[in-house]
């Protein structure tokens, strides 16, 4: 007994010792590079969709963690992944700050989504004021009359409104937040940023984790990415944009509130997307950043980083189509690739080769 | 005692070398203790700088305006323990009798064996079972009869108001309570094993019920002890982190009924810590780790005391 | 007669609380069943070859967790290693050397202590020492914490073990001429050898459980990655992290996990136990 023991847990020691020999040896050979990204919920659906399909095709291998905005902040900050991923862009101030470099891959929305007996998808109608209300905990049941008067003619159960939000460092809330600080003077007492002191309800990690409570319980609205909305079925609410109309959330409305960006003159790409004019436009959409380091401390990870998302923009739009993000248009991602001579070597010496 | 044949050098330098190996193991364990003591101090200092006393007083959690207070997170941590003692110390005291007195004695072993087992599952899947099993169950037989029962506008409404999906501190506590009942189960039935047999046989010689042998003899009998067993348990509870945070509804601030969502410090740092971007929230949750072990620190002691060396946590 | 209802009160008493005990070890004992019945349920239904194979998938992809696996196995393997040499060097010190010393007390008390510190400050300190000076998340980190919360388990039971042995064993061995450190490792570290696999042993149940600790240290990984400077998967946090989400799909993979560990867990435990009851050869 005691033999056998022992003889498996050397067996297991060899496997460990064994691993650092191959891994080290990988780590020479650019083909099997791995590579540690962290960061977003809002994106993680199609960063990771890309990984699968790049380690198929080049064999580069990403390893991202969706731990949320703040996350990818704190961890690009300390160094700890050769990339972050944010859905709340850094000012220039901030990005200067820290030597980052910062850059937008793809748009989309975030949705609100609730768990509703008897509602289908898109039945439901909200405003940015109500949603205010809801979130400050001054609306509590679904079928309050103001909730009412918007949705004529549908009947609301009556369930008490369950308040979802993240309980994580979250660019999606910080969309959130900031489209209710736009459209609702009463949401200024709270304040926007990817982490608030919520007034009400319960928390969830991560967007999935939102999503997975809002599935749970009956009566619940949560605030999620479309992608999530859209793989679990949920029934998303029509949000009223700034022309007054009534939209729901799709790609093409995406797309729309994106038209009239001017990426060109926004220093670090920051632009946000938010309650934009146009009779479709989506009022909470926004676009997902990357942030790297001005001056990479390790030339090759840095050109994997880049060679990763080039391949992304020239491969990777009929992916995000699918999740219903809208890709980059194809001068902003022209634009991007321009950015990217500003990141250097340990050497000085920009590591981006040239366009693809 | 008399040396036998004579020692050689070099055996005694072995001697000496084998000697400080095992010391330097030792130290190298007080090193460690030592070193999370003092990298909390450090990493939290900012916080307790910036708010001072206050830090324990406030409530508020509100990273925007970079105001953090621990009382939310301290008062969850021990309502919830607290409760989970609550509710696990009669269970587990109805365990040890049993093992001790009633049990048949073919079925001692396996029914002593299925209490260890209780003690082996990981917490995630404790965590885990209790979102997805305990959670739901929660909710409809026991959450909502008692929201549904409470009259509109009265106290019981206010005290029964909440998310009716099974999550909070309630449910938290029992979750917990069902993962600390098999550590004091055990302690407690070794202690009760101490009880010299001759006193508990006198006492049923004179015509005691085991009821009255219990409380008159041996629980007195092993009284300290007991006491240490309830504080291990309680150390346990309080330190625990993913059982808590899958249940327990991460909300900051206080608790206002009893099916409200808390948080404890464990979950706020397991929920918060790999994102906090800002030094004074990552300080925050480091000086709230400092807090914890403060807490669980002085249980441990107080355990230890109590209850000499014979209890495993 | 005034003793017929005082008599009567303490036998209702005392049936009232033998029905209670009864009723306590029946909680118990349900709720043992309740987890293990939801987990083989749950878990069984996902448990397929493909899950020893595949690494863990992208949301609605389809895959496993052999990544997961491994990384478990493989910190484990280190942490133990690590852990068994520290530890038992300072059970034995704590037995042999230190019985009575005042700094011998001091060691004893703050190992218990460190037995029952809450695992997530474990991470917090590995983070701070290891992760963020090093500018990396990896396996060697996870390896560390796990390391540092079974060491006070072996230390434990090492002491234990070695204090029953008897006097006379060792007076026997000094008494033929061997010095110290030979009687220690050929003698005593021998006939305790059972128990101190036992210790082993639990230890390995204890941490293979752990999530918190390698929640800031080894992070996560989607893909197999044997290298243990970078970030490893686990199957704790990817129970975590699945557990959590929405995806069908990811929650029946974190049910298998779930039930994998738990399965696991108690084989290691009732095999400790075992260990512990053998009849020891001579």
């Amino acid at each position: 007994m005691i033999r056998k023991l022992t003889l498996a847990f050397a067996a297991a020691l060899m496997l460990t010792a064994c691993g650092q020999h191959a891994g080290s040896n990988k780590a020479a050979t650019q083909q099997g590079v791995q590579l540690s990204g962290a960061g977003s919920t809002f994106a993680g659906p199609i960063y990771a969709k890309w990984a699968e399909a790049q380690k198929a095709a080049t064999g580069l291998a990403l390893n991202y963690q969706a731990i949320g905005s703040g996350g990818g902040i704190k961890q690009i900050e300390a160094s700890t992944v050769a990339f972050g991923a944010t859905d709340k862009p850094l000012k220039s101030e901030d990005l200067d700050k820290n030597g980052l470099v910062q850059f937008p891959t793809v748009i989309g929305g975030v949705v609100p989504a609730a768990n509703l007996p008897g509602v289908a998808p898109g039945q439901i109608k909200l405003t940015g004021p109500l949603l205010a209300d809801i979130y400050l905990g001054k609306i509590t049941k679904w079928n309050d009359p103001a909730l009412a008067k918007v949705n004529a003619g549908l009947r609301l159960p009556n369930l008490p409104i369950t308040v979802v939000h993240r309980s994580d460092g979250s660019g999606t809330t910080f969309l959130f937040t900031s489209y209710l600080a736009a459209v609702a003077p009463q949401w200024a007492s709270v304040g926007a940023s990817d982490s608030v002191a919520w007034p009400a309800g319960q928390g969830g990690k991560g967007n999935d984790g939102v999503a997975a409570y809002v599935k749970q319980t009956p009566g619940s609205l949560g605030y999620v990415e479309y992608a999530y909305a859209k793989q679990n079925n949920m029934t998303y609410a029509l949000l009223q944009n700034a022309d007054g109309q009534f939209v729901s959330p799709t790609a093409a409305n995406f797309a729309a509130a994106a038209a009239n960006a001017d990426w060109s003159k926004a220093p670090g790409f920051y632009l946000l997307l938010l309650n934009q004019h146009g009779a479709t436009a989506w009022p909470i959409t926004g676009a997902t950043f990357i942030l790297m380091h001005k001056q990479q401390k390790d030339a090759a990870t840095g050109q994997a980083v880049l060679r990763f998302f080039d391949w992304a923009y020239a491969n990777g739009d009929a992916a995000a189509d699918a999740l219903a993000y809208v890709p980059l248009p194809d001068a902003l991602k022209q634009q991007v690739r321009t950015s990217w001579g500003q990141i250097v070597g340990p050497d000085g010496k920009p590591i981006y080769a040239g366009a693809h | 005692m008399e040396a036998g044949p004579a020692r050689t050098a070099r055996g005694a330098a072995l001697d000496r070398v084998f000697e400080a190996l095992c010391f330097s193991a030792a130290t190298l364990l007080l090193a460690a203790l030592g070193g999370i003591i003092v990298s909390l101090a450090i990493g939290g200092w900012p916080a307790f700088a910036r708010f001072g006393f206050h830090f324990f007083t406030t409530a508020t959690w509100d990273p925007v305006a970079e105001v953090y207070g621990a009382l939310g997170a301290i008062v969850g941590t021990l309502v919830s323990s607290t409760l989970a003692l609550l509710f696990a110390l009669p269970l587990a005291l109805g365990v040890a009798v049993f093992l001790v007195e009633l049990c048949p004695s073919v079925l001692r072993r396996p029914i002593g064996t299925a209490v260890e087992l209780l003690a082996g599952i990981p917490s995630i899947v404790y965590g885990m079972w209790g979102l997805f099993v305990f959670a739901p169950w929660f909710a409809k037989h026991i959450q909502m009869p008692a929201m549904m029962a409470a009259p509109a506008g009265s106290i019981w409404e206010t005290l029964t108001a909440g998310v009716p999906n099974g999550a909070g501190i309630l449910s938290a506590s029992a979750i917990l309570a069902i993962m600390i009942l098999p550590f004091m189960a055990a302690t407690l039935r070794e202690l009760l094993m101490t009880v010299p047999s001759q006193v508990r046989e006198s006492a049923y010689g004179l015509g005691s019920t085991t009821f009255e042998v219990m409380r008159k003899v041996s629980l007195p009998y092993v009284r300290t002890g007991a006491i240490g067993a309830v504080m291990l348990g309680l150390g346990r509870a309080l330190g625990e982190t993913m059982a808590v945070t899958f249940i327990i509804g991460n909300a900051h601030g206080l608790p206002t009924s009893i099916f409200a969502s808390g948080s404890t410090i464990a979950s706020t740092i397991a929920n918060e810590f790999a994102e906090a971007t800002g030094e004074m929230h990552t300080a925050s949750l480091i000086a709230l780790g400092l807090v914890l072990f403060v807490i669980t620190f002085a249980v441990l002691a107080l355990a230890r005391l109590l209850i000499g060396r014979q209890a495993h946590a | 007669m005034i003793a017929a209802p005082r008599r009567l009160t303490r036998t209702l008493g005392n049936a009232a609380f033998l029905v209670f005990c009864w009723a306590a070890t029946g909680v118990a004992l349900i709720a043992l069943a309740a987890i293990l019945w939801s987990l083989l349920r749950q878990g069984i239904g996902g448990l397929d070859l493909k899950v020893f194979t595949e690494s863990t998938p992208a949301p609605g992809s389809e895959g496993g967790l052999l990544n997961a696996i491994l990384g478990s196995v493989m910190m484990c393997a280190l942490a133990m290693a690590v852990a068994v040499v520290v530890g038992v060097l300072a059970g034995t010190w704590l037995s042999e050397y230190a019985r009575t010393s005042r700094y011998g007390s001091v060691v004893r008390f703050l190992n218990d202590v460190l037995l029952s510190a809450p695992s997530i400050l474990v991470g917090l300190f590995v983070y701070e020492i290891v992760v963020a000076p090093l500018k990396g998340f990896s396996g060697y980190a996870g390896a560390i914490a796990l390391a540092l919360l079974a060491v006070p388990v072996i230390t434990r039971t090492t002491e234990d073990v070695l204090r029953l042995q008897p006097v006379a064993l060792r007076e026997a061995s000094v008494a033929l001429g061997a010095p110290v450190w030979r009687t220690i490792l050929a003698v005593i570290w021998k006939a305790a050898q059972g128990g101190m696999l036992t210790g082993a042993l639990l230890a390995f149940a204890r941490i293979s459980g752990e999530t918190a600790p390698l929640l800031f240290t080894s992070l996560n990984n989607q893909f197999l990655n044997l290298n243990m400077a970078q970030p490893m998967a686990n199957l704790p946090v990817v129970i975590f992290q699945f557990a959590l989400s929405a995806y069908d799909d990811w929650r029946r993979l974190a049910w298998t996990g779930a039930m994998l560990i738990a399965v696991s867990v108690l084989a290691v435990t009732i095999i400790a136990r075992l260990l512990a009851r053998e009849p020891r050869r001579s």
